[in-house]
């Protein structure tokens, strides 16, 4: 009889569980992981070229496309990379209004995140709570942009306009009669903050729902603990930033550590894990999201009773008001050039992060004085998080893999970029 | 914030003096160092381990093609790579620029320091060329497999150079030239903005005021 080699598998690039178009390359010695080769790039489309080809503002809908479950966040690292060259501020209401945004996009982002990695292990129901809740914030995201995920809607310097007096509404269908969408209605009968206070009050609950299917299910418990450990020196060496640092135990935080926008004045905590294994990591991101739940209710206690402007109001930077547009000649003049020209950018560089769902997500733009980005570099956190997919999954079983993958967080259109 | 930054700036300078005398800037609130290619691995090992500084994690490294760089920023040679650090022990950033050769840009890899440098020395490697000596494994990791030339270089056509389709003939997929032309709609423009000068003076003035200011408590406090 022939001894037995290790032998390889291929993984993916269109497998249910490899969360999109990865590739791995696993070496087996029967059913232990001795080496696993990610092979990444197959949705490379080269962003940070294209950005250097178009003016600043037209990039922000490029930022959406990168991590496409968490888009707001990403438009965030990079108009406060602009504004930070530009040096100009934004207006407090537009910074609450970004906050708020950030934590609705970290909801949702932990929402598709467990909904997805309990699929993979083999949970089907909470697939569908996940994606039920997430409905509700995905309409908060058509209600403010027009658009449910790609919402392109900050800009340098603010947000492209204020928050809605009314919130899109279900009409009857062949599926629904007029009675059952008046009870769908019943909660956007109010403006988007309405709404969205309703929904902070229900959430708490949901993520009660979810923890009592999970926290001490005994399967749930076999698959996710002391899998793809991290120690606290181990997480730092591999660049993990985000809920896989702080499920190892390091409390590392940009929104406490280096505080942008308002969340300095809001009252939040930082879960943080001890064992640093996936279910650290699962308990760290759900209490993330009753953090999320309660930075949302104090946005919205701050914005219902503060109205102000939500753009800087320099309009060699910014879009002119339509009506000055208009009546304007001044106007006319800015909307013109803002449009056909876009805005120079002085010389320098800076690199601005912010606290993304999944990690440190930052820019670095380098510009020459031109009204396009010299260069742009995207860090993206999933790029960094799945380099160390060797290291966790060695020695572990083909069936850990997934679940691997699935803690990760990872999504491709920030890997691949 | 700019004051930290001012104060470790010293800091990093004085550490590093017996490796070389880098140049340190600091603006918008971060520090950033130069440092040259010969001496990188002396100066990642200090910040790393000198506990006052603790560069802990590697955040980014980047390649920056400079030949078609219009500022006033004096640039030695055409490539640059460019590297993220930061402290999680002592919340603090820093940014290294190393330039490197323009025709053979080579320098040495520092994931024996940091293991997380692994993909991104890869992906600089894949868009720029950038060769890091010493990195276990670099191979392409962004682009297709068996793509030719550095995409994130300048002299890179921004359309490509080949583009792929399923030739229902030879019933596999094949390559061809490009038949998509590049095109501008907006063209790069750079001007002299007089508000941004004003700023700088301005800015320059406070500066000169504080430090006048400092030096007239510093006075007042020995006498």
């Amino acid at each position: 009889m022939s001894e037995i080699q290790n032998y390889t598998l291929n993984f993916g690039p269109q497998h249910p569980a490899a969360h999109g178009v990865l590739r791995l390359v696993l070496e087996l010695d029967g059913e232990v992981i001795q080496r696993a080769d990610p092979h990444v790039g197959l949705l490379h489309r080269g962003t940070e070229k294209l950005a250097e080809s178009r003016i600043y503002n037209q990039s922000v809908g490029y930022m959406d496309r990168l991590d496409y479950v968490s888009m707001m966040c990403n438009e965030h690292a990079y108009c406060m990379t602009i504004e930070k060259l530009l040096d100009i501020e934004v207006p407090e209401r537009a910074q609450y209004i970004r906050v708020m945004f950030d934590e609705i996009t970290r909801i949702l982002n932990h929402l598709m995140w467990l909904g997805t990695h309990a699929l993979d292990v083999g949970a089907m129901t909470m697939f569908l709570y996940c994606f039920r809740e997430r409905e509700d914030l995905m309409d908060t995201y058509e209600a403010v942009s027009g658009a449910r995920m790609h919402a392109s809607y900050y800009r340098p310097g603010g947000v492209y306009r204020d928050l809605p007096d009314s919130m899109p509404q279900y009409e009857a269908s062949q599926w629904h009669n007029q009675k059952e969408v008046d009870e769908m209605n019943k909660n956007r009968q109010g403006s988007l903050l309405d709404f969205l206070k309703d929904f902070t009050e229900r959430f708490e609950a949901y993520v009660d729902e979810y923890e009592i299917l999970l926290t001490n299910n005994r399967i749930w418990k076999q698959r996710t603990v002391d899998i793809g450990c991290l120690t606290e020196e181990q997480a730092k060496d591999l660049s993990m930033t985000g809920p896989m640092l702080r499920a190892s135990g390091v409390a590392w935080d940009l929104r406490k550590m280096e505080p942008y926008e308002v969340y300095d004045k809001l009252d939040f905590d930082i879960p943080v894990g001890t064992n640093g294994d996936c279910y650290d990591r699962y308990v760290v991101r759900v209490e993330e999201m009753r953090q999320s739940n309660r930075i949302i209710s104090q946005c919205i206690d701050w914005l219902q009773n503060n109205p102000g402007p939500v753009m800087n109001e320099d309009h060699k930077l910014t879009m002119p008001e339509r009506i000055d547009m208009k009546q304007d000649m001044e106007g006319l003049i800015h909307h013109f050039k803002h449009f056909t020209e876009g805005y120079m950018v002085p010389e320098g560089e800076a690199y601005c992060a912010v606290e993304h769902p999944k990690g440190e997500f930052g820019t670095y733009i380098v510009s020459d004085g031109a009204n396009k980005p010299y260069r742009l570099k995207i860090r993206a956190p999933g790029f960094a998080h799945l380099s160390a997919m060797d290291f966790l999954v060695k020695g572990h079983m083909l069936a850990d893999v997934v679940t691997v993958i699935g803690t990760l967080d990872i999504v491709f259109g920030e890997i691949d970029r | 914030m700019s004051q930290y930054y001012s104060e470790l700036s010293e800091k990093v300078t004085a550490k590093l003096a017996s490796i070389e005398s880098v140049s340190a800037t600091v603006a918008h609130g971060e520090l950033t160092i130069e440092v040259s290619k010969e001496n990188l691995i002396a100066v990642c090992e200090t910040l790393k381990a000198d506990p006052e500084l603790a560069f802990d994690t590697v955040i980014d490294i980047c390649g920056v093609d400079y030949s078609s760089y219009e500022g006033s920023m004096a640039c030695q040679t055409r490539y640059a790579s460019v590297y993220h650090l930061l402290s999680v022990t002592n919340n603090h950033r820093i940014r290294i620029r190393t330039w490197l050769d323009s025709d053979f840009p080579v320098v040495d890899s520092v994931v024996g320091l940091w293991n997380g440098a692994n993909w991104f020395e890869r992906e600089a490697f894949d868009l720029f060329g950038i060769l890091y000596t010493g990195h276990p494994d670099l191979r392409r990791i962004l682009t297709d497999y068996g793509f030719i030339g550095h995409p994130l270089r300048k002299d890179f056509p921004l359309v490509g150079q080949v583009e792929m389709r399923y030739d229902a003939n030879k019933q596999r997929v094949i390559y061809e030239p490009v038949s998509i032309e590049e095109r501008v709609n907006i063209p790069r423009v750079i001007r002299h903005d007089n508000r941004y000068a004003e700023r700088e003076l301005a800015a320059m003035a406070q500066e000169a005021a504080d430090a006048k200011n400092t030096a007239a408590n510093e006075s007042g406090d020995k006498a």
